[in-house]
């Protein structure tokens, strides 16, 4: 099943790949000096609003990659032919999200900490994410466990589809249970935040960039995922051949 | 004529996998003899933690709950403990049966356990920490502990079955399981809370939240029936 789909490369690089990986590095150039130095402070939050172009950036790709998981996924369980290649998409994408949710809640708290005085408040959107970074390191937890290359995949696969039915009852029941107490005290986290030109055209400057960032880290990591997969099953199969050896010369 | 026969099938395995948890049980007693007194002993470790009557009186919703889902994780991986270890779930896998029967049966065997752990439970509160709860309350409280159990019933049934007889099961379950309970958490707490009076809180109240139970009882009970093949599948 495997050896049918070997790939006919030895790295992980392509044309498409440096071509992303360069497009990557000029935009996230442009945000790192637009978002340091060319744009202005806040009037309401100073300098504490830069975070802003990497926390925001970060949320998108976080939840685009769990949406990513959770499509590939679902090709894999539902198209007849059940390709391990949209395996590794979602294994690539979660573990990609993984990292940026940890991004986001780590500029999240410091930016809490700035503006609201505090690095947590029970709010719907930041406890409904720490719960999805938990119930992802969970997947990739399963992704670890013992078994063949297709029981990783149809596991994976099927607790990612749970994950969609979970989210959304972790987000309702948050939501219910603060619309019971009290809000965010020194800025409302729902407030509208007016920006300037600039200040805007950087943060779809920065969503664009980490967009990149995320297609190049996929690419690469579900490639080194088919690499190690190939690794392990020419393994057993050398293993299977030598035993078989033995047998034929005792 | 033959979905009938099927349905007759599936209803029969379900019932027959019902019953055999509930017989290993009452030979077995762990339930009884083990889970049963760690549970009482998280309600009066907490009463040691607290050390406050009327926190505890506050809190008491809460605690039930979080002894009931620590409690569920040691009843899950006993369960699946004895199904793996002769290898009988391969058994019932290759005997070519309908895996979500088997889904169903262990799930309701498992609510079942969950709600005879909660009764103590709940004694346990109105004896240690001195709740109270009215008729309405007693209504409130029992819808609320049967929604709540069966919710807890399919996920960790679900989960179970995906961990049994992996290395490292110990502590993936919780890790997988809690991010999923906690929407029981919340909402059987404030249920109970609503139930028991505690901080003012009003019985309409806890109706929604026992609402908010019977929609994820039904989302992993549909859910699980459909997933707990293919995740115990070889």
């Amino acid at each position: 099943m495997l050896s049918q789909s070997a790939p006919k490369f030895s790295s992980t690089g392509t044309q498409a790949t440096r071509i992303v990986g360069v497009l990557t590095i000029v935009v996230m150039t442009w945000v790192v000096i637009s978002g340091l130095v060319f744009t202005p402070a806040d009037v309401v939050q100073g300098e504490s609003v830069r975070i802003m172009y990497v926390h925001v950036p970060s949320a998108w790709i976080a939840y685009l990659a769990f949406i990513v998981t959770a499509i590939a996924s679902a090709f894999y369980i539902f198209a007849k032919r059940h390709s391990l290649g949209f395996d590794r998409v979602a294994g690539a994408s979660a573990e990609v999200g993984v990292m940026f949710m940890v991004i986001t809640l780590v500029t999240g708290s410091l930016w809490g900490r700035l503006t609201w005085g505090e690095f947590w408040q029970w709010d719907p959107r930041l406890t409904t994410t720490a719960f999805l970074l938990v119930t992802y390191i969970g997947y990739l937890a399963v992704r670890r466990l013992d078994g063949s290359i297709e029981q990783r995949a149809r596991r994976s696969a099927v607790i990612a589809l749970l994950a969609v039915l979970e989210i959304p009852l972790v987000h309702f029941s948050v939501v219910f249970w603060r619309s019971l107490h009290q809000r965010a005290t020194i800025l409302d986290p729902n407030g509208d935040v007016k920006m300037d030109g600039l200040m805007l055209f950087t943060l779809f400057s920065g969503v664009v960039g980490f967009t990149l960032v995320f297609v190049w880290l996929i690419l690469h990591r579900q490639r080194t995922m088919l690499l190690s997969d190939l690794a392990n099953q020419s393994g057993l199969d050398a293993a299977i051949l030598a035993r078989q050896n033995e047998s034929v010369s005792n | 004529m033959k979905k009938t026969v099927k349905k007759t099938g599936r209803s029969r395995v379900a019932s027959a996998v019902f019953i055999k948890d509930l017989r290993i049980e009452a030979r077995s007693r762990v339930v009884t003899n083990q889970v049963l007194p760690f549970a009482g002993l998280i309600m009066v470790m907490f009463a040691f933690a607290l050390d406050n009557d009327d926190v505890l009186q506050r809190v008491a919703g809460g605690l039930i709950w979080l002894a009931t889902i620590f409690s569920l994780f040691i009843i899950v991986q006993r369960s699946f403990a004895i199904d793996t270890s002769d290898s009988a779930l391969d058994s019932l896998r290759v005997a070519g049966i309908d895996l979500s029967a088997v889904f169903l049966g262990k799930s309701i065997a498992l609510s079942l356990q969950l709600i005879a752990l909660d009764v103590v439970l709940i004694a346990a509160a109105f004896l240690l920490y001195q709740v109270q709860v009215s008729v309405i309350g007693l209504v409130l409280l029992v819808t609320c502990v049967i929604c709540a159990t069966t919710g807890l019933g399919f996920v960790g049934t679900l989960y179970g079955g995906l961990t049994a007889g992996t290395n490292g099961r110990e502590t993936l379950l919780p890790l997988l399981l809690l991010p999923v309970v906690a929407p029981v958490l919340i909402a059987a707490t404030r249920a109970t809370e609503a139930a028991f009076g505690s901080g003012g809180a009003a019985i309409s109240e806890g109706w929604a939240w026992v609402g908010l139970l019977a929609i994820f009882a039904a989302v992993f009970g549909v859910g699980g029936s459909l997933a707990f093949g293919p995740l115990i599948d070889e």
